[in-house]
């Protein structure tokens, strides 16, 4: 409520100062991010109504008597009517309590947190090989349009964008590691290394350096290169066509043509001049690619065991966890929401007319 | 929609040519023959994007004539020929674990595949344009409402969501076809809505306005008309994602329930002996990447043939 007051204050003073279009900016920018996350919620909340099993007997089991069954329909409030139970879950939720999960009979959050960093580690991986060999494919299909090279790199996007992620991976398994045995099976790490390592970032490639268990590094590295280059592979489809669309629309710029009449070099005109007015737009791409990956990467976990946010939620729904779930979907959305409000942040850090 | 010019370049035709492509249209009908003829030979033109076309024409008359393509029943099961390799006699792709013939099986399956695809092509476009036409038309605190709830489905990820419907309402097709309609139509709203932003306030909305059309009649009579070639050049290109998606779900054992040959669920059966009989698993995803290939490469084209503002990207 404070920084509302504040700008209360600013307004009624009269100042158009720009700290007052930034707070305004700000405030309109959290309640909309508020009123999309209640959205989120609610939308969970009925699914999770919906579903056709019975919470009450997922906690006592099966055989409870009818005493017991009662007390904990009641105690779970579910004798309250509907919206008085979103409340009490939007009131758990701010607090950070997504209640316990079902089939691990842990909190939820502490769930969240062992799992996540799994998710995380594989899609900052694939992101970096996007971002890395998606932006100059891009680049240098767009100096190269219409011609072979545009040509090529288009059918690669193509291809990324139609082929089904799971089949691609259980493909990649078969020939990398059935066949040519040169990547290890799925999950993060040989049975054996499992549970040495003390747990730090949670990411076990960090983690195991801290350990100074190269070793197991390397086993991991050798567990992760499969799935990531995968899932990278999607990532630069992705990143090296908007890359390509964002050049060729610079390209048709004026200063382009009055920096090549002025005499500058081809590659400054490429590198200097275009690619920075390219980095904005391309910024919020990478970003939305980066979300796409930490929550998307559903399909990809399951077929490389990987124990992360993805198959979490996935063995979660199928065995009717609900809250299990409810707070796997929710830190999802909000991974969104948040990249979304970074990607509008970095905009205006580096575009000056933005801000 | 504006009808390009035909190049003067070309040589003078006769016949049925010369009057697809006159340049001075008699009538209403023919004008709108001479369009389509143009599309179909930019179409034509574009080798990739034709190709895309051959192979959804392909797809479509495979589900036509399923039961004379196939060389098998689909479901029937012979345990004494199961996991035969492709080649074998009689069994162009191999046999799955119960004996089945997989050709016979992907011939079928691109009935449910069309199916999917064809049902939620309609359904999604339509709902989205309808919230986003009424949302930018409308404006004030109607298009505040709807797009915050365009701005909470897409905070979703599409595929836990697909997911966490089908959980709830339970596996099958229909369910599967519900809930992929269900998270696919936002991103129509949005185009529909920015397209009805430039539109609201031309001339002739406010000269039918005038005449004294409803809202509902403007919107669908006027509005709708130029929001569509955006939206299909969208439909085509998400179509893919469609297919994929559909093919998740039965991966995941959520959409086509056993012993339908749906093809993601057919990789999902052949997961289990993929490292000894990779056949199994291979053939249905070789289905799905050149059935989504298709619709990619005649999405392609068909926005550079559609939209010529932005042919660029």
């Amino acid at each position: 409520m404070s920084i509302a007051d504040s700008t209360a204050t600013v307004a009624r003073r009269g100042f158009s100062s720009p700290l007052y279009k930034v707070l305004k900016g700000l405030i309109a920018g959290l309640f909309s991010i508020a009123i999309t996350m209640v959205g989120l919620l609610f939308v969970t909340f009925i699914i999770a109504r919906v579903m056709p099993v019975d919470p009450v007997l997922a906690v006592v089991g099966e055989r409870a008597s009818q005493e017991i069954y009662e007390a904990a329909y009641k105690a779970m409030g579910l004798d309250q009517p509907l919206y008085v139970q979103f409340l009490l879950f939007l009131k758990q939720v701010v607090m950070g309590d997504f209640g316990m999960s079902t089939l691990t009979a842990r909190p939820v959050v502490e769930d969240i947190a062992r799992v996540f960093p799994a998710t995380l580690e594989l899609a900052t991986l694939a992101t970096i090989a996007g971002v890395g060999i998606g932006v100059p494919m891009g680049v240098w299909a767009a100096v190269n349009e219409g011609r072979w090279q545009d040509q090529l790199i288009r059918l690669v996007g193509l291809f990324g964008y139609s082929m089904p992620i799971f089949w691609f991976g259980l493909m990649g398994l078969l020939i990398f590691y059935g066949i040519l045995g040169w990547v290890g099976g799925p999950g993060r790490m040989e049975i054996y290394y499992e549970d040495i390592v003390p747990v730090v970032s949670g990411m076990i490639l960090i983690d195991s350096l801290i350990a100074g268990e190269i070793e197991i590094f390397w086993n991991a590295v050798n567990h992760i290169i499969l799935p990531a280059s995968i899932l990278g592979y999607y990532s630069i489809a992705y990143i090296s066509r908007m890359t390509r669309s964002f050049m060729l629309e610079q390209f048709s710029q004026e200063y382009i043509t009055t920096a090549r009449v002025k005499g500058v070099s081809e590659t400054a005109v490429i590198w200097r001049h275009a690619l920075p007015n390219v980095m904005i737009p391309l910024i919020t791409v990478i970003a939305l690619s980066y979300a796409n990956l930490l929550e998307g990467s559903v399909l990809t976990e399951i077929i490389f065991s990987w124990p992360g946010l993805g198959n979490y939620i996935t063995n979660a729904l199928l065995s009717a966890d609900m809250n299990a779930v409810m707070g796997g979907t929710v830190v999802v959305g909000a991974i969104f929401v948040g990249l979304n409000l970074f990607s509008d942040f970095m905009y205006k850090v580096v575009d000056p007319r933005a801000r | 929609m504006t009808t390009a010019p035909v190049k003067s370049n070309v040589p003078a035709r006769s016949g049925l040519r010369a009057w697809l492509s006159s340049d001075a249209p008699v009538s209403r009908g023919h004008a709108r023959v001479v369009q389509l003829y143009q599309g179909w030979q930019k179409l034509y033109d574009n080798k990739l994007a034709f190709l895309g076309f051959l192979i959804i024409l392909g797809l479509v008359l495979m589900a036509i004539f399923a039961p004379l393509l196939a060389t098998a029943e689909p479901n029937a099961q012979d345990l004494s020929k199961r996991l035969l390799a492709p080649g074998a006699p009689g069994h162009l792709l191999g046999t799955d674990e119960l004996g089945r013939d997989i050709w016979s099986r992907l011939v079928y399956g691109s009935r449910i595949t069309l199916l999917i695809v064809g049902i939620v092509a309609f359904t999604a476009p339509v709902f989205g344009l309808l919230i986003g036409t009424v949302a930018g038309y409308l404006g004030g605190w109607v298009d505040q409402v709807l797009m915050r709830l365009v701005d909470i489905f897409l905070a979703f990820p599409r595929l836990v969501l697909a997911l966490a419907f089908v959980a709830a309402i339970g596996a099958g097709i229909e369910s599967a076809i519900i809930a992929i309609s269900l998270t696919a139509w936002p991103p129509y709203a949005r185009i529909a809505r920015a397209e009805t932003l430039t539109i609201r306030n031309a001339d002739y909305i406010s000269a039918v306005r005038l005449q004294g059309a409803g809202v509902m009649h403007i919107i669908v009579g006027h509005v709708w008309p130029l929001c569509l070639s955006s939206i299909i050049v969208r439909v085509t290109l998400d179509m893919a994602g469609i297919i994929l998606t559909a093919a998740g779900l039965g991966f995941l054992g959520l959409g086509a329930q056993p012993p339908e040959p749906e093809w993601g669920a057919m990789i999902s059966a052949g997961r289990k002996f993929v490292l000894d009989q990779w056949w199994v698993a291979a053939m249905p995803g070789m289905a799905i990447f050149i059935v989504s290939l298709g619709f990619n490469l005649l999405g392609d084209g068909l926005r550079d043939i559609l939209d010529p503002k932005k042919s660029q990207s």
